[in-house]
């Protein structure tokens, strides 16, 4: 006589502890309960020890008065703000520098990756010059070249390279005249808004008309013409709210105007170059992982070959370079801590670096970057995971 | 991702590990060596050498502490630290002891769970400029920009004191004190901005040492010493004494050359204490009679310390000072040893 073939029956006459499903989920509870435990015992005798040796813990340090300035802060910031300010005046630098960085590092990349496939021998081997010598050589290294190659030759503020009477370059950073909105500048905005949005409003209706009827609309030019015309028309009906601030040479430095510091450019311009290499090895690979018949189908169809590289093997390759972008934007997130090695002001230099050895809680400052490099970077994998799933391939 | 974060993980890691490693004088006579915490590199009070081995006035408290231990001042190892690295470093038992230009203030006093084991270079902050820029003053110096050295004392100090006399500033903050002068030569700020020791250290290490000046004023008092962690007051007491040894043995007059004579045939019943031939017991630190002797005979006394490393005998050509024993205008006292 066979076993009776129904699992039903069959799991009624098995033990407990032999049912797979059951067996399972205990093993897990376990091994949580146990992770668990293990956290809880670090923690507590961590807090314990410390206080066994007077060393004070919690996080009450955010509120005190941090009392040391900081090169740069994108808000209102100087000594008599707190512990919790620095914490944010460092976050936003990071930030400034990771936007900078990764926008800069896509287009060299998807510049330079392209350019590696070239047909121009010439064009194709400076590529892979570009690719391999900069993929090669550490990113301390890199950081510090720049830094010391963009410092050494510039003069002293009183000698600066002007340009007329508002540009000046010197050793001390790149000085430009700064916009400063007057009343009625909303409008302006306002407008920037509104031609956004026409944008791409009009883009929707210029692809959905071309999928039905085959023609097509000039999106791109009549999108420059609204975004840049529409504000700008509306700047001057307005009476042009505005005027500049030029930065000036009083004392020993440039005052007023926009100021961008040496620290920063060095660090945009290593952390682009340097993940700029990598994504050009990305792109290539996105790339090449599109079956030279697409191309061949394309042209065959009399497509150019501009046209057929972004309306058919682009997008398709896009599908193979996300993933490896998404790592790469993550890489240089984090590697903009090595900011603290030339001085700008990000946040392991400020928080996890002056704050830290101001209040000396070394456990509370550190979790808490650590804490915000994780934020950052699964924001980032977020974004891009989302941004993946909608290019990915369509099967049909 | 980098050392700072090393250094915060190690904390948590080595708290937890070792609940409590017991006294540390026995953990070090186990060991064999003072492991001790100092710079990355300041000339004069401590720095490594061409042939590797470290020098320096803060270099010969870790050199007396291996000597009152152990009778040879070489059993020491070096940990160079960074201002930012240096607390966390003693706080998780990875140094014995740090003796490295530190500032004793209350907020490190009180709140990090240390001990100051006294004073071996009282020091106040200066401006280290360029003299091509022509200043006289720091007063004449709003808006200038400067070179500091991040995790310091000095940050808090420049601060207050742009704040106080109503000027501006731009601070540009550095990893070491390397990287500062480095900056400062490369012309990226008007002045450095550091405890006045360590400018005349620092200026050494320009290109042309004569292209900068200090300037007069010192903003702030910066009594710097050696550290101990909290909670273990023998190792506490050795390291305190180490230091009283050689301010007390500077003012009984005995140097490293004339110590063995004094052992002998010195009446002066100070003298005979300090090197341990009568009265009192080193055991009441866990040490041997003659700690004091090996200190005297191995390091020097404090007088010796501050001539070859940082006096006018030296490269840095520092006069004596507020660093004088207090019977020679200066304020260098220690008690008595009885």
């Amino acid at each position: 006589m066979p076993a009776d073939p129904t699992p039903q029956t069959s799991a009624s006459k098995v033990p407990l502890w032999r049912q797979p499903v059951l067996r399972a989920l205990v093993f897990q509870i376990a091994l949580v309960l146990a992770l668990l435990a293990f956290g809880n015992y670090l923690l507590n005798n961590t807090l314990q020890n410390m206080e066994q040796r007077g060393i004070t813990t919690g996080f009450g340090f955010l509120s005190n008065a941090a009392g040391f300035g900081i090169l740069q802060s994108l808000i209102p910031y100087d000594e008599t703000y707190t512990y919790g300010r620095t914490f944010l005046v460092g976050l936003l630098n990071t930030l400034l520098v990771a936007g900078l960085g990764i926008f800069f590092a896509t287009l060299l990349g998807f510049f330079i990756g392209v350019a590696r496939l070239s047909h121009n021998w010439l064009v194709a081997r400076l590529a892979t010059i570009y690719i391999e010598t900069f993929r090669n050589i550490p990113l301390l290294l890199q950081i510090m070249f720049w830094y010391f190659a963009v410092l050494r030759p510039l003069p002293a503020p009183r000698q600066s390279l002007a340009m007329g009477d508002s540009v000046f370059l010197n050793n001390r950073g790149l000085f430009l005249p700064k916009p400063v909105s007057e009343e009625g500048f909303g409008m302006v905005l306002t407008a920037f808004v509104i031609a956004l949005v026409a944008v791409f409003l009009v883009a929707r209706w210029a692809r959905r008309r071309q999928e039905e009827t085959g023609r097509q609309f000039p999106t791109v030019p009549a999108g420059v013409a609204l975004v840049i015309g529409l504000p700008l028309i509306v700047f001057w009906l307005v009476g042009a709210p505005m005027h500049w601030d030029y930065p000036a040479l009083k004392g020993f430095n440039f005052r007023g105007g926009l100021e961008v510091l040496p620290e920063l450019a060095a660090l945009v311009l290593a952390l682009s170059i340097y993940t700029g290499a990598f994504i050009a090895e990305a792109v290539r690979s996105g790339i090449m992982a599109v079956s030279h018949g697409q191309t061949e189908a394309s042209y065959a169809l009399g497509l150019r070959p501009g046209i057929t590289l972004k309306l058919v093997v682009i997008p398709q390759a896009m599908r193979v370079i996300i993933p490896q972008l998404t790592s790469q934007y993550l890489n240089l997130t984090k590697n903009s801590s090595l900011a603290t090695a030339i001085g700008y002001p990000d946040l392991v230099n400020v928080f996890a670096g002056t704050t830290l050895n101001q209040t000396g809680q070394a456990v509370e400052v550190i979790a808490m970057t650590m804490g915000v490099y994780l934020l950052i970077s699964l924001v980032i994998s977020m974004f891009m995971n989302w941004y993946n799933k909608r290019k990915q391939l369509v099967e049909r | 991702m980098n050392k700072k974060l090393l250094a915060g993980l190690g904390v948590a890691l080595m708290v937890t590990a070792t609940a409590y490693a017991g006294p540390t004088l026995d953990a070090v006579k186990k060991k064999g060596f003072v492991q001790c915490g100092v710079s990355t590199g300041l000339p004069g009070f401590s720095a490594a050498d061409d042939k590797g081995s470290f020098t320096g006035i803060d270099v010969d408290v870790c050199r007396a502490v291996a000597a009152a231990v152990f009778g040879d001042a070489a059993k020491v190892k070096y940990t160079p630290l960074t201002a930012k690295e240096r607390f966390t470093a003693l706080q998780s038992g990875e140094i014995d002891m740090l003796s490295r230009n530190t500032t004793w203030t209350y907020t490190r006093d009180t709140s990090l769970g240390l001990n100051f084991a006294g004073v071996n270079y009282y020091d106040g902050q200066g401006f280290l400029v360029a003299k091509k820029l022509g200043v006289k003053s720091a007063l004449e110096m709003d808006g200038a920009s400067f070179c500091i050295q991040a995790g310091t004392t000095t940050e808090l100090n420049l601060a207050d004191y742009f704040r106080t006399n109503k000027m501006q500033y731009t601070p540009i903050t550095f990893d070491t004190s390397d990287q500062t002068i480095k900056a400062f030569e490369a012309g990226r700020c008007d002045a450095l901005t550091s405890d006045q020791s360590q400018l005349y250290a620092l200026r050494i290490k320009l290109q042309d040492p004569n292209s900068a000046m200090v300037l007069p004023e010192v903003i702030s008092k910066e009594p710097l010493g050696p550290v101990v962690r909290q909670g273990d007051d023998e190792w506490f007491n050795v390291v305190k004494w180490s230091l009283f040894a050689m301010v007390n043995a500077e003012e009984l007059g005995i140097t490293s050359a004339n110590v063995d004579q004094m052992k002998a045939s010195s009446t002066d019943p100070n003298v005979r204490r300090l090197l341990g031939v009568e009265g009192v017991k080193g055991e009441w630190m866990g040490l041997s009679d003659d700690w004091g002797y090996n200190i005297v005979k191995h390091v020097g006394n404090y007088g010796e310390a501050f001539e070859r490393n940082v006096g006018m005998g030296s490269p840095l050509g520092i006069a004596r000072g507020l660093n004088a024993l207090w019977s020679k205008g200066g304020i260098q006292y220690a008690p008595p040893v009885r």
